[in-house]
């Protein structure tokens, strides 16, 4: 399994990849409080965390590594399509600043921790609570096995083969999240996000001048694309939809999702969050300048086997071996922060949302906590073995699927923030066709997350789960005003 | 009414269209590309000026 290994690359991953372990295993001790055998202290890190704590938590949890690998190999392939991801993250702020503070007071004031806890709260509906849960766990599993197809891809670059590398990093991240819980990825976020900032910023300061600075590296890009016949550095006519609706979705989905939302009620207040919407934005500009990694592969002239490698090619072939080392470790870091919140978020739904439930309605908050500590394990561990046993397309489809199911939940977590007029049985069935009708479209697509549809002016493809929120809206509203109907006869005429 | 401000950036990059095309550049970049980086301090900016009139809200 030791291959063309650069050994000054391997001996700066295995120092910073031993460095965070160690701060995942003292962080239970970090801002300590009186006992973490509770699931406000596991799972929520005290809900005290101020404004950079959560600066870093949120980005680091947001901006995954899957995305550091995943979205320069999108634009290296398809090109300016590829960079929906932009105004996908500058969009998503405006909208964290309206609707997350508003949901932190609800979390706060009534002790809850999931989005579960708030749809119970609001409806007082044990079916819809399910299926918020429900849709939260089942759409974040995929995304952690993504995160482990990031660190597979920067442990691969360093000449490592053989699954063992993968094994042993994702089991000593089960073992210091089970023990320090949000903590830990609280922590090892600091790490995280400064090291991807110093490998973005030092790519984009200093590949350019190597590759002929940003007008040949655009230039380049061009050529290549023509040379193959398929995507360009501005959109075609028919990705102009495609592009918008993408980048809509994905930002409505974006903190309807466990991992993020477990940062938003980790944090100290309202306002820290408001912060945070004018402070996150920052990653997203190194998002962008990220993305662009993709045409200085173009640039740089690289052969790919696999769209996923541009970003390690790109550092082995311009950088010394101890940075290219450097931003390994800075991918792989990048996959344990993600990891580690999605895993505790989606153990806290099944803590709350289903063991205290339907199965053991009088456990303790130190009960809590030791479910979710267990599930968050299995989670991982589930995970691993997905991407160890399955093909790595699964995964892809089904995280793909996950964004379109958890966008389904929105309408139950968000309307009742602002409305009184839903019912819980108008959410619970809008979600259902929502998520019925989305899935079987994007099926009968295969797998593509854009459906066309013919306005009668020529077809327009559309993102799927936009369409199936829509229609998850329409239906809400229309079985709504039915059962007002039904439970409110009008009064028999006076004529009779 | 301040808040209407956070409407603004789903405008600006909504409008696709508008901004798919490669004049005028800028540093190299095409202005497709830099007209959707400059919207990342600019939703920041508009965000903040929002912040200021509704922090003490809660």
């Amino acid at each position: 399994m030791l291959t063309d290994v650069d050994t000054p690359a391997l001996a700066v991953f295995i120092a910073f990849f031993v460095l965070v372990t160690g701060m995942g295993f003292v962080a239970s001790r970090w801002r300590k409080p009186e006992t973490l055998a509770h699931l406000d202290e596991w799972g929520l890190g005290g809900r005290k965390f101020g404004t950079w704590i959560t600066w870093f938590l949120v980005g680091g949890d947001f901006y995954t590594a899957y995305t550091v690998i995943a979205v320069p190999a999108l634009v290296y392939a398809v090109g300016a399509y590829g960079f929906f991801a932009l105004p996908y993250t500058i969009i998503v702020y405006p909208f964290v600043f309206a609707v997350m503070p508003v949901l932190w007071k609800v979390a706060k004031d009534k002790g809850y921790v999931t989005a579960g806890d708030v749809v119970r709260g609001r409806y007082n509906s044990r079916s819809l609570e399910l299926a918020v849960a429900a849709t939260g766990v089942v759409a974040t599993m995929p995304y952690i096995a993504l995160q482990l197809i990031g660190m597979e891809v920067a442990i691969k670059a360093l000449g490592l083969h053989g699954e063992l590398p993968l094994i042993a990093a994702f089991l000593v991240l089960a073992l210091y999240t089970y023990s320090s819980g949000l903590r830990a990825p609280a922590l090892i976020a600091f790490v995280k996000d400064i090291m991807i900032y110093i490998v973005v910023i030092a790519a984009i300061a200093i590949v350019p001048s190597k590759l002929g600075g940003y007008g040949e590296i655009f230039t380049a890009a061009d050529t290549a694309f023509k040379a193959k016949g398929s995507g360009g550095t501005l959109l075609s006519p028919a990705q102009v939809f495609p592009y918008a609706s993408l980048a809509l979705g994905s930002a409505l989905a974006a903190f309807m999702y466990p991992h993020t939302l477990t940062g938003i009620f980790a944090s100290s207040g309202g306002n820290t969050i408001r912060k945070n919407a004018v402070l996150l934005p920052a990653y997203t500009l190194l998002l962008g300048l990220l993305a662009l990694l993709g045409y200085m592969g173009h640039a740089a002239g690289l052969k790919l086997a696999s769209n996923n490698d541009v970003v390690p090619e790109l550092f082995k072939t311009l950088f010394p071996g101890w940075f290219a080392g450097f931003a390994f470790a800075a991918i792989a870091i990048g996959a344990l922060v993600p990891a580690a919140v999605m895993s505790i978020g989606a153990a806290n739904l099944f803590t709350r949302n289903f063991w205290k439930v339907w199965i053991n309605p009088a456990v303790t908050p130190a009960g809590e906590a030791q479910v979710a500590k267990v599930t968050s394990m299995l989670v991982k561990v589930g995970a691993l073995l997905a991407i160890l046993f399955m093909p790595t397309q699964f995964a892809l489809d089904l995280q793909l699927l996950g964004g379109l199911w958890i966008l389904q939940t929105l309408p139950a977590l968000v309307f009742g923030l602002y409305l009184n007029w839903f019912s819980s049985t108008s959410l619970l069935i809008g979600w259902a066709v929502g998520l019925a009708g989305g899935s079987w479209l994007a099926w009968s697509d295969g797998l593509k997350p854009l459906h066309s549809i013919d306005f009668g002016a020529g077809k327009v493809a559309i993102y799927t789960g936009l369409l199936a929120l829509a229609l998850n809206v329409v239906v809400a509203v229309v079985v709504n005003l039915g059962l007002k109907a039904i439970a409110q006869p009008r009064p028999a005429s006076e004529a009779a | 009414m301040i808040r209407l401000l956070l409407l603004l950036p789903f405008v600006g990059l909504m409008i696709v269209p508008f901004y798919n095309i490669k004049e005028p550049m800028l540093f190299g970049f095409p202005f497709f590309y830099w007209y959707q980086l400059a919207w990342v301090p600019l939703t920041s900016l508009l965000t903040w000026i929002v912040y200021r009139s509704v922090r003490d809200a809660d």
